[in-house]
């Protein structure tokens, strides 16, 4: 019965439990929601960092992070492969790259681009090359002298599928190396910038034109479980010499996502306390309302032997279940607001200012059961705690006092 | 025997910056089973005299004993649980929980004192049947008259047999015919159920019906009547 007093006593006045309930939903709903964008956006750029070729897991020559020159390359990659094998777990992908910085130009426009020479077959299992050509077709092994290039550097050079481009680097002998390819595939990326950026060819091409044997500069790992990434790391520097080689995670590699990454955790965290406050407030005021409005009730409970305990637990019940109410709406809201959008907000207007950032053009709302949980632990642990203020204020009446009130 | 032995007990309030004396020392004992009216004009400290009884309120100095037990060395909890169990209140204004129907409010008091849902609902239907309210069970406060509620109220404060029941000025929001009505109701309950029930009352009627009348004024017993049968 003390339940169905609680209950009734917040329909009491409907019109304000339903004005404190709207707060409550509205708060649960925009703190859920705004953290599935959040998430869907961190997410995205975390997505698109890991398939723009830098994967789980880079192993690189010592020295080649610091200063990405062909000298820094891996002259012996077979020892590597070797040790990788025996370190990842079996359905990890792999893929070797040359990766040097070049200069493109045809008649018209040049570009400072990041020439690329790769497997296909492998490198199509670890980065988004594979999935992304869009017009011609993708390398094939035995392409001397094709190239794939971003859609964006295609217009920015007007040219097209078929016609030719020359890149330029430095080769092993510090020579200036340089060779013409024709264009058998654009692809599309998620942003301009990698469209911009790549330009890919095989590994024998790259590593013909730039005198380097069989030296590669990279190899790219993706696991088949993303939280294994420090474990399998760790395995791996035990299992290379650290003075030859250094392998590094994705955060390791992509500092400017991480820092985004932390970022958005402490936004989302202040976002929590901000929405909390407002409501807060809400949920005081209402207590309080309701508390003075039934002291002689309360000044009853306590004429009739209530304990002064029993008084905040009575309080607390009704506060209890407007919070119930208002985050079961709340969350119910969230998750239809995700579901209607789970096709994605195409950012695609606001792309080119975004992208700095490594956006991606459509977000995809996340929902993330901590974020779900920390929401509801908010909304009910400090909803009661601030309820707990008025509830003492209603215990604490002396029983003449509160029956005498006016 | 005595269910009430009250010693010189003196109480006096703040009120701004004057001090009232609501009693200024009341010496009085209440035999078990008394029907007993506390009367006076307004502001002559029977209410204060109730609520002292009945552990509401704490004397400035003076001892208080109900039914055996010294409220001077009582802690507040302590209090609490005796009114709980030993003294039932009727209040003027009825003071029932409005989003409780008849049955729940009479009900209640038995739920504070942990008594099981069944064996609840079973005494609080007998007893509103006692106070001629059958058939009203669910109705809420709202939905019942002055006298009804007050009847409510009288069945909620005798449901789980308190050793005393204090009512303050219980027929004063009543017609003339529903207030004797529910004196009739208490006086018959007072000699069935041998409850003892103290009044505060300015009302002839009310002061008729005791059996004992206490005349109160100025925070001080001023006549003291004890009348037959």
């Amino acid at each position: 019965m003390h339940f169905q007093l609680a209950w009734r006593n917040i329909w009491r006045n409907p019109r304000r439990t339903a004005v404190i309930m709207t707060a409550i939903i509205i708060g649960v709903w925009s703190m859920i929601f705004l953290g599935a964008l959040m998430r869907g956006i961190s997410d995205g750029m975390v997505r698109n960092g890991i398939a723009t070729l830098t994967g789980h897991i880079q192993v690189h020559h010592k020295g080649y992070r610091n200063d990405p020159v062909i000298e820094n390359s891996m002259t012996d990659p077979e020892a590597v492969k070797t040790a990788l094998k025996n370190a990842l777990p079996a359905d990890a992908q792999r893929a070797s790259r040359v990766r040097v910085n070049a200069v493109a130009s045809n008649a018209r426009h040049t570009a400072g681009v990041t020439f690329v020479g790769i497997d296909p077959a492998r490198e199509a299992g670890v980065s988004f090359i594979g999935r992304a050509v869009t017009e011609g077709r993708y390398l094939k092994d035995d392409d001397k002298y094709g190239i794939v290039v971003g859609k964006a550097l295609v217009d920015k050079f007007e040219t097209r599928l078929g016609h030719k481009i020359i890149v330029m680097s430095q080769d092993t002998n510090r020579e200036i190396a340089s060779r013409a390819f024709r264009i058998v595939g654009i692809f599309k990326a998620e942003m301009q910038a990698t469209e911009k950026q790549f330009v890919f060819v095989t590994m024998q091409a790259a590593q013909r034109m730039l005198k380097m044997k069989n030296g590669i500069s990279e190899i790219s790992l993706l696991l088949p479980d993303a939280k294994e990434v420090d474990t399998v790391a760790d395995s791996l520097r035990a299992a290379l010499p650290s003075a030859d080689y250094e392998v590094q995670t994705w955060r390791e590699l992509l500092p400017l996502i991480t820092a985004y990454l932390d970022i958005y955790d402490g936004f989302i965290f202040i976002w929590f306390i901000v929405v909390f406050i407002a409501m807060g407030f809400g949920i005081v005021n209402t207590t309080l309302m309701a508390v003075f409005e039934r002291i002689r009730e309360f000044g009853l409970f306590k004429a009739l032997g209530m304990k002064p305990w029993w008084i905040i637990r009575e309080v607390l019940a009704e506060s209890f279940f407007i919070l119930l109410i208002g985050a079961v709406i709340g969350n119910i809201l969230s998750f239809l607001s995700v579901f209607a959008l789970s096709g994605g907000i195409d950012l695609s207007s606001l792309a080119a200012g975004s992208e700095f950032a490594g956006m991606s053009r459509i977000i995809y709302p996340v929902i993330n059961g901590r974020d779900v949980i920390a929401a509801n632990l908010v909304v009910f642990v400090l909803g009661l705690l601030v309820s707990i203020c008025p509830a003492v204020k209603a215990a604490r009446l002396t029983p003449v006092e509160a029956l005498t009130h006016t | 025997m005595n269910i009430v032995e009250c010693a010189d007990v003196r109480k006096t309030y703040q009120q701004g910056k004057v001090v009232v004396t609501a009693l200024g020392g009341v010496t009085l004992s209440i035999k078990k089973g008394g029907f007993v009216a506390l009367a006076g004009p307004s502001g002559s400290g029977k209410t204060t005299m109730l609520n002292m009884i009945g552990g509401l309120d704490q004397a400035d100095s003076g001892s208080i004993v109900m039914d055996g037990n010294v409220y001077e060395e009582m802690t507040q909890s302590e209090l609490a649980t005796l009114r709980l169990y030993k003294v039932g209140f009727v209040f003027q204004a009825y003071n029932l929980i409005p989003v409780l129907s008849a049955v729940e409010n009479v009900e209640y008091v038995m739920l504070l004192q942990g008594v099981a849902s069944v064996e609840r609902r079973e005494r609080a239907r007998i007893i509103l049947d006692d106070v001629g309210l059958g058939g009203m069970y669910d109705r809420r406060p709202a939905e019942l008259s002055g006298g009804q509620q007050q009847r409510v109220a009288v069945a909620r404060a005798i449901v789980s047999d308190p050793s005393i029941v204090l009512a303050d000025e219980p027929t004063a929001n009543l017609d003339s015919r529903t207030g004797q009505g529910l004196l009739e109701m208490m006086k018959e309950m007072n000699e069935e159920k041998k409850v003892t029930f103290i009044f505060s009352t300015h009302e002839k009627l009310v002061m008729d019906y005791a059996r004992r009348l206490i005349h109160v004024r100025d925070g001080l017993v001023a006549d003291d009547e004890v009348r037959e049968g």
